[in-house]
């Protein structure tokens, strides 16, 4: 990753879109209807960008590219699951992204004063946790939708139907208290609050319940893993080393 | 007593494949009724290989030598029948097993495209839990083997093919597997590279007795690497046994032009009851079978007054080229 400079300034620049987010909810007084300050707002969306930035996947469209082009193949004979592969390589391309990460807030908070804050230690702790969880569930539920490569050959189209609810769900657009009784009652039955809204609310001190959020991304991590590992098996069975 | 170290029982494999007509109709009418057949590649085969074999698998394309490696080092499911490579089912991908085998495949990398091959080497290393003195000392071992040294670290984008193939090889080899899986090793190589390989491959055989299982296209790595080969045809075994026992049956005749220092000469070697392919002035060109081939040498060299002689045998591509497409090979 460090080989490419540029792309890796880039990559972190793509994912300011909790940023415009920002800017549509202040312009329109958006706020007001959920009772949240704009420097709230303002902390919020930029927590959901380091969220953002630190559990963002894309495990499905390497594992799609190279089940395409045979290179998993090599990789299958090794003594060591090529998701562990994927799985550094995201980790590897993190930690190169945050001094950027840290670049953009530095602006951020030239541009909006008011909104700069220190969380206590014991907040951050858990925040990185938090969103260290967040990346653990996206990964398992792209490798599993990756499996499916052993199926289908195009399991981005598949990827593509979960990046939806993920975009509207997560707290990326909007944060989920935003939402109407019924809806949110639902929403958080699903593991996408999780992922976005929960770390970045923690992490930007708004109200929410730690245990409880906690709780529920082990508790997706416990349901998802196993099934990760099922169609993992199954799914090499039917492995045909196309490419190859 | 040397042991065998795969065993092949009764295995086929079939792949579910579809097929979709040319044009707008054949893609509307795949799109809503996808017509698939199941089409069995391999077909019943049994083998056994000892420890420390070189084997050739031999065959058109689409015979399925590629399929029949995959199968045997785990990387797809077999339809029916059984595999034991050294004492492991291969699909169930167990560590033990997978630390003991390699699998090369033409041009597909493993290396990392934007890293020195060193990067590469010592991630395969802690993969397969080498410590890094015990890395290093392969590493060493190997690219002196290989002829490489600088390669090591310039990034794997910057090398050429042959850089690259013996780069892809040591990092395949790090972890000395005992049993070599090579599909078109010497794939896109040039001549040069192709010999250095070869020889790499038979040093590394020699000194640490591993089983080698290779697929090629390209003639000089069967004879020079394989004393015994397996030839498939349309998923089925049509030979298995000595390279050299195959081409004496396939090519049971040699021819050799022998010039001689008079035309008489000709004339008299012509009459003498060999069969005579072909005579012009003092050239007479004979066949010999195999089997008398030295006794009727040396009644030619005492008998006539022979200027020059030469053997020749049909090319080996072409030879091997008749297996290709034949059934049954009985020998």
């Amino acid at each position: 990753m460090l080989e490419y400079r540029v792309e890796i300034a880039l990559w972190a620049i793509s994912g300011i879109i909790p940023f415009f987010m920002l800017n549509i909810w202040t312009n329109n007084n958006l706020n007001e209807s959920i009772n949240i300050s704009d420097v709230l707002l303002s902390r919020y969306f930029l927590c959901a960008f380091f969220v953002r930035q630190f559990s963002v996947v894309w495990v499905v469209f390497s594992f799609e590219e190279d089940s395409l082009m045979g290179k998993v193949s090599p990789y299958l004979i090794q003594p060591l699951n090529p998701f562990f592969r994927y799985f550094a390589q995201h980790l590897a391309e993190q930690i190169t992204r945050f001094p950027f990460a840290l670049i953009i807030a530095f602006f951020f908070f030239i541009f909006n004063p008011e909104s700069i804050w220190i969380p206590n230690l014991g907040i951050l702790l858990l925040s990185i946790v938090s969103t260290f969880l967040s990346f653990l569930i996206q990964f398992l539920i792209q490798s599993i939708v990756a499996c499916l490569c052993f199926w289908t050959e195009k399991a981005s189209s598949i990827e593509r139907l979960l990046f939806i609810p993920t975009l509207f769900f997560s707290g990326l657009l909007a944060p989920v208290v935003s939402f109407p009784e019924y809806v949110k009652s639902w929403i958080y039955l699903t593991p996408f609050p999780y992922l976005i809204d929960f770390p970045a609310n923690l992490l930007s001190g708004n109200e929410t319940n730690i245990s409880g959020g906690l709780s529920m991304q082990i508790l997706w991590i416990f349901l998802l893993f196993p099934l990760f590992k099922k169609i993992w098996s199954e799914g090499t069975k039917k492995y045909t080393a196309m490419g190859s | 007593m040397v042991q065998n170290i795969i065993e092949v029982r009764n295995l086929s494999k079939s792949f579910d494949i579809s097929s979709k007509e040319p044009g707008l109709k054949g893609t509307i009418k795949h799109f809503f009724r996808r017509q698939t057949k199941s089409l069995k590649v391999i077909k019943n085969i049994s083998f056994k290989i000892k420890e420390g074999e070189i084997i050739g698998f031999l065959g058109a394309n689409g015979a399925g030598k590629t399929t029949i490696l995959k199968m045997l080092c785990g990387l797809i499911y077999p339809s029916e029948g059984s595999i034991l490579v050294s004492g492991s089912l291969p699909f169930k991908r167990k560590k033990s097993f997978l630390k003991n085998i390699t699998l090369i495949m033409g041009q597909k990398q493993q290396l990392i495209w934007d890293l020195p091959p060193i990067e590469s080497f010592f991630l395969n290393a802690s993969i397969y839990d080498l410590d890094k003195f015990e890395a290093k000392k392969r590493i060493k071992k190997l690219s002196e083997m290989l002829e490489i040294d600088e390669e090591l670290f310039i990034p794997v984008r910057k090398l050429s093919l042959g850089q690259r193939m013996k780069s892809e090889l040591l990092a395949a080899l790090i972890h000395e597997p005992n049993i070599l899986f090579l599909d078109e090793p010497t794939l896109g190589l040039d001549i040069n590279a192709q010999r250095n390989l070869r020889k790499f491959l038979q040093k590394y055989n020699r000194e640490t007795n591993a089983t080698i299982c290779l697929t090629s296209h390209y003639m000089k790595d069967i004879t020079s690497l394989c004393k015994r080969v397996i030839c498939v045809h349309e998923g089925s075994i049509s030979y298995d046994g000595k390279l050299d026992l195959l081409l004496k049956k396939l090519s049971p005749v040699k021819e050799i032009l022998i010039v001689c220092r008079s035309e008489e000469d000709a004339i008299k070697l012509g009459n003498s009851g060999f069969t005579v392919k072909n005579k012009i002035k003092n050239e007479v060109t004979i066949k010999i079978e195999n089997n008398y081939f030295t006794s009727s040498l040396k009644t030619i060299l005492n008998n006539f007054d022979i200027e020059d002689l030469f053997i020749n045998e049909p090319p080996i591509d072409e030879v091997i080229g008749k297996v290709l497409i034949k059934k049954d090979y009985d020998i």
